[in-house]
């Protein structure tokens, strides 16, 4: 297992040269010159010199590559061009903010999805299945920016029950301890951040969500379906248990092992940022920052975010492989000889 | 509940007058059914009469089982033989109410200790399975779910049926594992299935089976994924428990060499039909039913390998069970078809204590009573008249 978790580690390294070599390249082919954005428009020619001079933008690209990863080797991701902060430090600024959204729409997602999925299975082509059928199909071809607005108008505009956008109420902003608002304010002791926080977070969490629940119904249904039809679960309704123990002992525990990766991938796409729904929802996360500084062609944000999400990804998909071994024992991942 | 239900086949009174006795006797175990809890007179303890079951599917319904009665006494072997897709394993999975839909029983009970098993609700019929009523599956590699040590799915049903806490069902798990022949079970009862070979885990399949100490163990192809020598293993295993427990067995097979060495009596079914119902030593000894011959006439025998003749087969296929044949399922196979066969149904009728499915031993049949033996047929089909043996 150990052999195994190093080896997946190892391999984060090439995984990261390569999004680096990519994103760097991609970022100054196609984007423009960030001078002119930094300095305005009216700027002087020497200005503009003098600025890529001092940014390093004037050498060799090879060279600015070499020198990027030099420095992201020793935990430097560089300055931004326009706040001139440490990237990493903007990084962390609103990195909390995406994951407890994607936590909380991973776990809207999972617990829907799997719920919708199961139940779709065992009353195959009942109500309930077409049911959850068309629920999954209307998740996926959603566009979110306009499910994130129908919710906005609905649940905010018409009944006034949730807030419209933002993370919080600034006036009840817990004090910044883990940049995490629902943890900040249990440290703090401050219920009414915790709560008024909380119903911040259902609306974007069900718009991002929504994809993502409905991939995982599909999975779990196919995946059901599959288990049900197995003689394990004959075996299981042989011995005499109740139904609900056939269906949620026997054939979801099978179930799940797919289900799983589609739970890590999804939230590893979740974690890389929500684009819309954090536009949607004014959500001051990694996603609108990555807009934002793709706009403003902020080379050193977009490189970091980039990394990060690579690195992410990485890290989920490990430990989505690290629970399938928990879920199903005849995946042994050290080489450990078994009769 | 008096007279013959519907479910029953029909029954010839034959000479003899052991047979008629025998009649009798299972007349009588049909007009009363048992006390509850207790045992018939006759030690009856499954009865199935006129079961049928149906599969609805999309280009018609398959009729899996049509009006199978047979009867289980208590601590009897019982085999249902048959080819692939007669029926048998449907039925075993209707008595259990196992079945999913789309197969659907639609016709018949099963009477167990007098109660009928196919309108029992949920709660009690989850009681009688894995407690009173256990089985066994034909793929060991498959029927064992993956994901769970054979502890985890050993103590299930004993600490559902008889109650124990975890320690106790470990323990009882521990010991049926040491009664079916597992080593060092103590250890091996952490492993999981896919750490084991075909013939421990269906060891462990007959651990599960047992533990709860059934009265009734269903055997579906118990050994057919075994090899040859682990295939011996375990219905001397069998055997050698149903001896000691005192249980009944009904054991589901298509392989005649395994009903010789186990089964008291044998059910054939064709079609899911029963067409002959015998001892096994009346099967053996004198088949009666062109099917059976034809069964037994299709095994190889040590004799054979200096024959020039090539191994007899039946000749054709089993029909397509969405188009059976109109009259005899078997008549398009059967080498001693008359005009009759093909129009009209024949009967489930009593002769000399067996039951058979053929107008050619139906009373007052001209062509009746002609019994063939293995050797008889195989000397080249040489029809020995016996009339002697069959009621007028």
């Amino acid at each position: 297992m150990l052999k195994f978790i190093i080896k997946r580690v190892l391999m984060v390294i090439p995984v990261m040269i390569g999004v680096s070599i990519i994103v760097f390249s991609l970022m100054r082919v196609f984007s423009p010159d960030p001078a002119p954005i930094v300095l305005g428009q009216h700027a002087t020619q020497e200005a503009i010199t003098t600025w890529r001079m001092a940014n390093g933008l004037d050498k060799p690209v090879v060279v600015q590559y070499l020198t990027y990863l030099w420095g992201a080797l020793q935990g430097d991701l560089g300055v931004s061009y326009f706040s001139k902060a440490s990237v990493a430090k903007e990084i962390g600024a609103r990195f909390p903010a995406t994951i407890e959204l994607a936590i909380a729409a991973i776990i809207f997602a999972s617990i829907f999805g799997i719920l919708l999925g199961v139940v779709a299975a065992v009353k195959k082509n009942s109500i309930f299945d077409a049911a959850g059928s068309l629920i999954a199909l209307v998740g996926v071809s959603i566009p979110i920016f306009w499910l994130g607005i129908l919710l906005i108008m609905f649940f905010s505009g018409f009944l006034h029950l949730l807030p419209s956008g933002g993370r919080i109420n600034v006036l009840l902003e817990p004090a910044r301890v883990t940049g995490f608002y629902m943890v900040d304010a249990v440290i703090a002791g401050d219920w009414a951040a915790l709560k008024d926080a909380l119903l911040h977070l259902v609306l974007p969490s069900l718009a991002l969500g929504m994809y993502s629940m409905a991939i995982i119904t599909r999975m779990t249904r196919s995946s059901m379906l599959e288990s049900l039809g197995q003689e394990y679960v004959r075996t299981a309704r042989a011995k005499g248990l109740r139904e609900i123990k056939v269906v949620g002992k026997h054939a979801l525990r099978n179930s799940l092992i797919p289900v799983t990766t589609v739970i890590g991938l999804q939230f590893g796409a979740l974690l890389g940022g929500a684009l819309l729904t954090e536009s949607v929802f004014s959500w001051p996360g990694i996603g609108k920052f990555t807009v934002d500084s793709i706009l403003k062609s902020d080379f050193p944000v977009v490189q970091g975010i980039v990394l990060l999400v690579a690195l992410i990804f990485v890290t989920v998909n490990l430990v989505a492989d690290l629970v399938y071994a928990y879920l199903d024992p005849r995946i042994k991942y050290a080489s450990k000889k078994e009769g | 509940m008096t007279g013959v239900p519907p479910g029953e086949p029909m029954t010839v009174t034959a000479g003899p007058a052991g047979t008629a006795a025998a009649c009798a006797a299972e007349a009588r175990g049909v007009a009363e059914p048992p006390p509850k809890g207790g045992h018939g007179e006759a030690g009856l303890l499954l009865q199935v009469r006129g079961l049928s079951t149906d599969f609805a599917m999309k280009k018609g319904t398959v009729h899996a089982v049509i009006d199978v009665s047979f009867s289980v006494r208590e601590g009897e072997v019982l085999a249902i033989v048959g080819e692939s897709g007669s029926g048998k394993s449907v039925a075993a999975l209707s008595v259990l109410g196992l079945l999913q839909p789309p197969g659907r029983c639609v016709a018949g009970e099963v009477l167990y200790k007098g109660r009928d098993l196919l309108k029992l609700p949920k709660g009690e019929m989850r009681d009688i399975r894995g407690n009173h009523i256990s089985m066994i599956f034909q793929e060991p590699m498959t029927s064992l779910n993956p994901v769970f040590t054979i502890e985890d799915q050993l103590t299930e049903s004993i600490r559902l049926h008889l109650k124990l806490d975890r320690r106790a069902a470990v323990k009882r798990a521990v010991e049926m594992l040491r009664l079916v022949g597992i080593p060092s079970p103590e250890k091996r009862i952490k492993d999981y299935p896919h750490q084991m070979s075909g013939g421990m885990r269906q060891r462990v399949m007959t651990a599960m089976a047992l533990s709860c100490d059934p009265d009734l163990l269903i055997a579906d192809e118990p050994t057919t994924a075994l090899d040859v020598t682990i295939q011996a293993q375990i219905l001397a295993l069998i055997s050698d428990l149903r001896d000691k427990i005192g249980m009944a067995v009904i054991l589901i097979t298509h392989d005649l060499g395994v009903v010789a060495e186990t089964a008291d009596r044998v059910i054939v079914m064709y079609c899911g039909q029963v067409v002959e119902e015998a001892t096994t030593e009346q099967l053996f000894e004198r088949p009666l039913h062109p099917y059976t011959l034809g069964l037994l006439r299709s095994i190889p025998t040590m004799e054979d390998t200096e024959a020039t003749e090539p191994l007899y087969m039946i000749r054709g296929m089993v029909p397509n069970p969405l188009h059976l044949p109109r009259g005899c399922a078997f008549a398009p196979r059967c080498d001693r078809r008359r005009a009759r066969c093909a129009a009209e149904q024949p009967a489930l009728i009593e002769v000399e204590g067996r039951k058979l499915r053929c107008f050619l031993f139906e009373p007052g049949c001209n062509q009746a009573a002609t019994a063939l033996s293995p050797e008889s047929a195989q000397a080249g089909g040489a029809v020995r008249r016996a009339d002697s043996e069959v009621a007028p």
